[in-house]
């Protein structure tokens, strides 16, 4: 279970908190979407949860370890699946899940068996000793997701994990994240796609201004709003229509 | 154990795939110190090849003429090129055609005979055997004579100063002989040999010795440390670029949710790019070996000194590899790293003695030279290369390159931590 408790994150020169006093509870076992438009404060809560980014004020526990006293066994627990493509370009796709299994204590038999299955669920099993700058953005997208599940986490954080994909790598993407989830992984998930959200997630929270406007099932919140048909119509109504450029 | 060994197995891996960059790494030092070798060869030669082109004007056409023409002749580094006129010949070295003119003024061997007699004269009319009055009169008509030497605008210093001097002593010389022969003459002994005109008190330079053998440094001893210690710092250059890659390929930001620490990553680097540095050092041992006497440069006499020699380049290597960790460190961008580094390396070779003596710097830079691990690897390899040290010898030099890379890698890891604390 994630316990968000009066979060808050203001980066340095920033005149506005990106994050605001958050608080939110994922319980064991859910996905988690957190919605928003740009500059909402999704990445830096998504940041702070997988230890990139210091609080400037309030707490979290994963699984209650605190992140303050339980750093390492934290970052064990979790997993995370960040925007870009956090991979060696030059090395084969083997080479980079070996790398990244390693660093969280795999080795051996284990090692090559769980890039072996996570390969071949994700269609890259012949792939495997490409090179990852060889890669379509689809296929990038699958090698930095496996590099993040390798070690079974208990909650995986995927920040946009399908942006930029072709309908076929994002359907294989889902699918998996769903196995997982059901083999007991919890996920807290940010995307712009809002119908792949409503499909997804168990529960959603719409993010804007660094706080959270609304929670819930997405099937709840689309019967909440008046006229809504879908969880974009949702959206839309509660953030507003004007551009949200920030730079 | 086992994320540090897969860290540094990534580190080969990206090493590997890259083998521009790898032929880079490898071949450009050795052809540095090939380049450099063959260029500072010459200043190290008994008998030097190559002849520098100078023009002689000889106004005057007598003996003294004669005997600077001979002395130049047989200093053997020089080629002589007779000019009509002094303004031609100044034409020429001002616009750099030459480095270098002599303008022998007119009568001079008949005034250097002229005051050499007057003073001989003087001299023996003290003893009451000349009459003083015309003595006096004789030395005051003689004027004084100058040998005019025109230099190339470009003309570095040392070779300036090293022209005069020679010319100065050859011109000392031949009025001493002058004079021994005009006593000669006027004691009337001509045909007899009174005077021994050659140098009394001689010099000869003592060097070490290796039991019998007398140990005589050569271009190549004094090269390939020097050239070595750059090529070895200058890998500071890909090791920060390939930190600052990681930080823009999003892969440190994976790395920072690993559970492993900064101080392993490191660690990774620092094994494998220390065992670049001794493969580089490796081979251009190898050249200074084999290579160089094929080429007529002196070859590297490494005999006995090897485990010395790699203990040197062992801790040297960690010197540079800290500096290059710590760069990584902090640069955000290939454009800060690279330009850093690069420049860096050239200070740290200038203030260690890598291209001027420290020696010869002025005081404040000699106080400076003692802090650059470049400084110390040149003494700690001179130690082995020049001075036959041992072990003892060569402590100093290894503990302070140590220290560096410790200072250097705590600074890495400290900043880390502060810069990305959570």
């Amino acid at each position: 279970m994630i316990e968000i408790n009066q979060l808050s994150k203001k980066y340095k020169g920033a005149e506005d908190f990106s994050v605001l006093d958050l608080t939110l509870t994922v319980n064991d076992g859910e996905i988690f979407g957190l919605l928003g438009p740009n500059g909402a404060g999704k990445t830096t809560l998504i940041s702070m949860l997988s230890s990139l980014v210091k609080p400037t004020s309030g707490s979290f526990t994963i699984n209650e370890l605190n992140y303050k006293e339980n750093k390492l066994e934290l970052k064990k627990l979790i997993g995370i699946v960040p925007q870009e493509y956090a991979l060696y370009p030059s090395l084969t796709a083997y080479e980079n899940l070996s790398y990244f299994g390693s660093m969280y204590g795999l080795k051996g038999a284990t090692l090559k068996k769980e890039i072996k299955d996570h390969l071949e669920t994700l269609g890259l099993s012949k792939f495997a000793n490409k090179r990852v700058e060889t890669f379509s953005g689809g296929m990038k997208r699958r090698v930095n997701l496996i590099a993040s599940i390798l070690h079974n986490p208990k909650v995986l954080f995927l920040d946009e994990p399908t942006v930029g994909v072709d309908v076929q790598s994002k359907n294989v993407i889902i699918d998996h994240l769903k196995q997982l989830n059901k083999n007991g992984t919890t996920m807290i998930y940010t995307s712009h796609h809002l119908n792949e959200a409503e499909d997804f997630c168990t529960r959603v929270a719409i993010i804007d201004q660094g706080s959270i406007v609304v929670k819930g099932k997405p099937t709840d919140l689309i019967s909440q709003q008046q006229d809504a048909r879908n969880l974009e119509e949702v959206f839309l109504a509660i953030t507003g229509k004007a551009l949200r450029d920030y730079a | 154990m086992h994320k540090l060994l897969a860290s540094a197995y990534k580190e080969v891996l990206l090493l590997t795939r890259d083998l521009g960059g790898i032929a880079i790494l490898f071949i450009m030092p050795l052809l540095l110190l090939i380049t450099i070798t063959l260029i500072q060869d010459s200043s190290f030669k008994t008998i030097n090849d190559t002849k520098i082109p100078i023009l002689l004007v000889d106004k005057d056409g007598g003996s003294v003429s004669e005997s600077i023409h001979e002395g130049l002749m047989s200093s053997n580094s020089f080629e002589i090129i007779m000019s009509a006129s002094e303004e031609d010949a100044k034409q020429k070295v001002f616009s750099g055609n030459y480095q270098l003119a002599i303008i022998i003024p007119e009568d001079l061997s008949k005034a250097l005979q002229k005051k050499v007699n007057s003073n001989v004269e003087g001299i023996l009319a003290k003893f009451g055997l000349e009459e003083e009055e015309t003595i006096a009169k004789t030395a005051s008509e003689t004027d004084k004579k100058e040998v005019r030497l025109y230099f190339d605008p470009a003309t570095q210093l040392a070779f300036k100063s090293s022209v005069k001097n020679g010319i100065d002593k050859m011109i000392s010389k031949i009025e001493t002989q002058s004079i021994y022969k005009a006593f000669q003459e006027q004691l009337g002994e001509e045909d007899e040999v009174i005077f021994e005109t050659e140098s009394f008190i001689a010099f000869r330079e003592m060097s070490q010795t290796e039991g019998d053998t007398i140990v005589i440094p050569n271009s190549t001893q004094h090269n390939v440390p020097a050239w070595t210690l750059f090529a070895i710092f200058f890998i500071i250059v890909p090791l920060s670029i390939n930190m600052v890659k990681e930080k823009t390929q999003g892969t440190f930001v994976r790395l920072r949710t690993n559970p492993v620490s900064y101080t392993t990553v490191l660690g990774g680097k620092t094994l494998v790019y220390v065992a670049v540095c001794l493969i580089q050092f490796a081979l251009m041992l190898l050249l200074g070996v084999f290579l160089f006497p094929l080429i007529g440069l002196p070859k590297l006499d490494v005999s006995g000194k090897l485990p010395l020699l790699f203990i040197i380049a062992t801790f040297a290597g960690l010197a540079a590899v800290g500096l290059g960790l710590l760069l990584g460190t902090i640069a955000k961008t290939q454009e800060q790293s690279a330009p850093f580094g690069a420049t860096l390396v050239v200070i740290l070779a200038a203030l260690g003695g890598v291209w001027v003596p420290v020696f010869v710097m002025p005081k404040f830079m000699q106080l400076l030279s003692n802090i650059s691990p470049m400084n110390w690897g040149l003494n700690g390899f001179y130690d082995v290369f020049l001075r036959n040290g041992n072990l003892t010898d060569i402590l100093p030099e290894i503990a302070l390159l140590f220290m560096f890379f410790i200072f250097t890698s705590v600074i890495s890891i400290v900043y880390n931590e502060k810069k990305n604390a959570v």
